[in-house]
């Protein structure tokens, strides 16, 4: 199945192409890539990384779970993907400066995400001769994606657009400063309970293509690089999608021609995306007009 | 309460004409519980158009709960609050609220002018369509926002990312904030909380002017009445329960405050015949309220 590099970067894309199950994983990926982009931009304004990683690895023994008593993985993923958006949901709301970093919230998160964990790995070693499976409900799989996967797929990731793209100025406001949203009369509560439904929707997407354990690959680090790139939330967005989608296309290919694993690619490839925007902005910050102790620059 | 100052409702409205224009804001008899705990009751106090009022008292007392009453954010036990003619919560639309906050973390990157905007249309719903696809409406936005940059004096730092501004930098973005829609109300919770000394005085200075330039009125809860006792036209002080309300020189004086404080406390005149107080315990200990 593993084919070869030729010298021809055209030849190759080709050679990739004509594979279905290929196609499934761009595909799949892309839809995956929007929106973990997007909804990332947000996760990383509002420090919830920790709420969005335990969502995704709650996907975990939902999948494996799913597949003991014999139902569809993808309903293990979504349906405790979204159980487990709501219970945090549920989770008394912290202080008033966006930073969510409550320390008793994210105790029981913690805790939440240590039993999830044991229970995926019950429910796997209940399944007796599900080993290959474990491994791709963790980290992925670049051949397993079926039609019916990236239609769901698709069909989450629209609503999960949709959605965002609605609530955007809101959710902005409240990630900000929700005390003042609050006085405009935006809904806060209901935005955050909102937001974190969005996010069980593309954890539970996004580790069909990266697997549990890498949702953060397209979840965090895109984001958390544009936002090292510009100030200007609609550009951060719009980045934060397009370093999504590159390192998303980028992996599935290097994974076709490598025997290593698509999890690792992408994921090295949006670590690497993030050192470099890192870099960046602390090279500009000392020598650029960033710098805040040039006062008398005001660009950005 | 004590003898030389009566209740802010029946204050004589003296001789301006300006006194005389209908309260943007009053309380009759309102009382406001928090989880259970009566924080305070009675209370009856009314702020006319263009007034400078600050809302002083001791830690606790409630008074950053007199602005969410105010919002229509808590609801009360009695009384009645009227607000812009109406009940509270209704005309929020008119009302700038800059809420208590610490300081926006370092990390924070987000423009200083995209913060102003939220205040703007922040609570809107729909997709934000990017500024060329709106035309003449998104002109008139940005020229709003970049005016209220302007007359808050933000314009230096405006484009900068708002965690790597001072603190007095982001308190000045706040406010063009709350002032972005041209409110009538203007509620500051301890904008000078966390600021040096220059910062707070010059702050209180633009709090005045605007005041005074857009005709808001503007309610400030403060700890230390110093920074912003030039300014004043009103002071409402809260402790015990209950509230007092009058202009400075009626109510600033050692005995009322030391009888509202329960400690000693000095009201001296300086060279420049200003009034400064002396022995406020919560100058010191710049503790948060409700």
């Amino acid at each position: 199945m593993r084919t070869g590099l030729s010298s021809n970067w055209i030849d190759d894309l080709q050679q990739v192409l004509s594979f279905h199950f290929m196609l499934n994983a761009l595909r799949a990926g892309s839809a995956v890539a929007v929106v973990a982009g997007a909804l990332g931009y947000f996760v990383v304004l509002r420090r919830q990384s920790f709420a969005a990683h335990t969502l995704a690895l709650i996907g975990f023994p939902g999948a494996a779970g799913a597949t003991l008593v014999g139902w569809n993985p993808l309903v293990g993923f979504f349906g405790f993907c979204i159980g487990g958006a709501l219970m945090i949901g549920a989770l008394p709301v912290s202080g008033q400066t966006g930073s969510s970093s409550d320390g008793e919230s994210s105790a029981v998160i913690g805790t939440v995400q240590a039993f999830a964990l044991a229970c995926g790995f019950l429910f796997v070693s209940l399944y007796k001769g599900f080993l290959s499976g474990l491994n791709s409900l963790l980290f992925g799989t670049i051949t397993g994606i079926t039609d019916e996967q990236v239609l769901s797929l698709f069909v989450a990731g629209a609503v999960c657009v949709i959605v965002l793209a609605a609530m955007a100025r809101p959710l902005l406001f409240t990630s900000i400063d929700p005390a003042a949203a609050a006085a405009m009369g935006v809904p806060v509560r209901l935005i955050s309970v909102g937001f974190l439904l969005l996010v069980g929707l593309a954890a539970a997407g996004t580790s069909q293509v990266t697997g549990s354990l890498l949702v953060f690959a397209l979840l965090i680090a895109p984001a958390a690089a544009a936002t090292k790139l510009t100030a200007r939330p609609f550009v951060g967005v719009l980045l934060s999608i397009g370093i999504a989608l590159g390192v998303t296309w980028a992996g599935e290919c290097i994974a076709f021609f490598s025997p290593y694993p698509i999890g690792f690619w992408v994921t090295t490839l949006a670590f690497t995306v993030f050192l470099l925007a890192n870099l960046y902005r602390g090279l500009a910050d000392r020598y650029g007009a960033h710098n805040p102790h040039h006062r008398n620059r005001t660009h950005v | 309460m004590t003898s030389d100052v009566r209740p802010a409702v029946t204050m004589p409205s003296m001789t301006e004409p300006e006194n005389l224009q209908t309260p943007v804001l009053s309380l009759t008899g309102v009382s406001a519980s928090v989880g259970g705990r009566r924080i305070w009751s009675d209370v009856s106090l009314s702020v006319r158009p263009g007034e400078f009022v600050a809302v002083l008292g001791p830690n606790g007392v409630g008074k950053s709960t007199l602005l969410k009453v105010l919002l229509g954010l808590l609801p009360v036990n009695g009384g009645s609050v009227v607000v812009l003619g109406d009940r509270a919560g209704r005309k929020n639309a008119r009302i700038g609220y800059l809420p208590q906050r610490r300081a926006f973390d370092a990390s924070t990157r987000i423009r200083g002018v995209d913060v102003v905007r939220l205040g703007l249309d922040g609570d809107r719903w729909g997709l934000p369509l990017p500024g060329w696809l709106r035309g003449t409406k998104e002109r008139v936005a940005r020229e709003r926002v970049d005016a209220v940059i302007e007359l808050v004096g933000a314009s230096a730092y405006a484009q900068r990312p708002i965690g790597q501004c001072s603190g007095g930098e982001q308190q000045r973005l706040l406010i063009a904030q709350a002032l972005v829609r041209r409110p009538d109300v203007l509620l500051l919770d301890e904008p000078l909380d966390s600021l040096d000394v220059t910062n707070q005085a010059s702050v209180s200075a633009l709090v005045q002017r605007v005041c005074r330039t857009e005709n808001v009125a503007v309610l400030l809860v403060a700890h230390d009445v110093n920074p912003i006792l030039p300014y004043l036209d009103q002071v409402i002080y809260l402790a015990h329960g209950g509230a007092l309300m009058g202009p400075p020189e009626q109510v600033i004086t050692a005995d009322t405050l030391t009888e509202l404080y329960g400690t000693p406390i000095d009201v001296l005149r300086d060279r420049t015949g200003r009034l400064v107080v002396v022995g406020q315990p919560d100058a010191a200990a710049a503790h948060r309220s409700h």
